[in-house]
């Protein structure tokens, strides 16, 4: 996650003056990041193609609640998360209709089955298994593998951009990765 | 300290984020504890694979059009709140001509006249009740001066 530079307040309050230039230099340094977080939470490139830009719009339809000294990953992270958790419970109580009111836990695993294993560089089984494992994992999990693995974040970045102490990254990292275990474990990937 | 305790350590240890201090005294507890060890080298493991996983790249042209579709949800959004507040004149306009021709129509009866009027003086009494009411919560958040 990139600091807080100067260079970037002076373009947060130029797009408070309705600069659009000063929005695309903003969107082009961190478009890439936000589209992988997407996928990261989604598992589909269209979706997270589409969810990452519509946070982009929202941020610049927001941007006058955001103060300027402060950094603008952390605020749009928000933005991001929220859009794509809204639509993961969209599409989760979609599943449970169409599969006629199935436990969320068994919601949860159909959605992980949907992760495409095609948006995977140099697949292999263990790679796919990890992939969709991800996607059974709650929002809550899911986003801090994915902030630490898929973003190779630090813990003070990772606390930066979910407001919370480098304490609770680490015990939700614990956690996390004990789920994962578990779901693996369940699958017999190599982690015993 | 109980293993519990351990197990905040055994993140930072796996991830290098361990002061000196820290590593060391975690070091010590792996000596003395098998659960420990074992459960640390699940997480190598589960790290190492979860560490391999990388997307495939994008094309460079869907990058370049990326800046496009956010602006042109920007440029849509525009063009919304336009349409809206248009929408919006033209309604009042037509309807307020449409009251108009109705109450200087001779030919139709004082009840409809009075119970259009009764209709639109309803009207104005929830929009202005709501409108004041959410003027008076907005002036009122406890929270509008959180940060973002």
């Amino acid at each position: 996650m990139t600091g807080c530079c100067k260079n970037e307040t002076v373009l947060l309050q130029q797009v408070k003056g309705n600069c659009k230039a000063a929005f695309e230099e903003i969107v082009r340094k961190y478009m890439k990041q936000a589209y992988h977080i997407a996928l990261g939470f989604v598992g589909n490139k269209e979706d997270a193609m589409d969810l990452s830009q519509e946070a982009f719009y929202r941020a610049y339809k927001n941007i006058n609640t955001l103060d300027c000294d402060r950094k603008f990953f952390p605020w749009f992270y928000q933005i991001l998360k929220n859009l794509c958790f809204t639509h993961l419970r969209k599409q989760s109580n979609r599943l449970r209709c169409q599969l006629d009111g199935v436990v969320e836990e068994t919601a949860q695993h159909e959605y992980g089955l949907k992760f495409n294993p095609e948006l995977i560089a140099e697949k292999n089984e263990n790679k796919v298994r990890v992939w969709q494992a991800l996607g059974q994992l709650d929002e809550k999990h899911r986003e801090i593998i994915v902030l630490r693995h898929f973003q190779n974040l630090s813990y003070k970045q990772i606390a930066e951009a979910l407001y919370c102490s480098k304490d609770t990254v680490t015990t939700r990292l614990y956690h996390a990765r004990r789920m994962l275990k578990q779901i693996l474990n369940r699958k017999e990937v190599d982690v015993k | 300290m109980t293993c519990q305790d351990y197990k905040d350590l055994m993140m930072g240890y796996l991830d290098n984020e361990l002061d000196d201090d820290q590593k060391q005294i975690f070091e010590q507890h792996l000596l003395n504890c098998s659960d420990c060890k074992k459960e640390l080298q699940e997480f190598r493991q589960l790290k190492e694979i979860t560490d391999e996983v990388h997307f495939v790249e994008l094309e460079d042209r869907i990058w370049d059009r990326y800046w496009s579709g956010v602006y042109n949800r920007i440029e849509r959004g525009v063009g919304w709140i336009l349409s809206s507040v248009a929408a919006i004149i033209l309604l009042i306009y037509v309807g307020f001509k449409a009251i108009e021709d109705i109450i200087k129509d001779p030919t139709l009866g004082i009840l409809l006249k009075v119970a259009l009027l009764m209709l639109i003086t309803g009207i104005a009494t929830l929009f202005v009740s709501v409108l004041r009411e959410k003027l008076y919560f907005r002036k009122k958040d406890r929270y509008k001066d959180v940060r973002r």
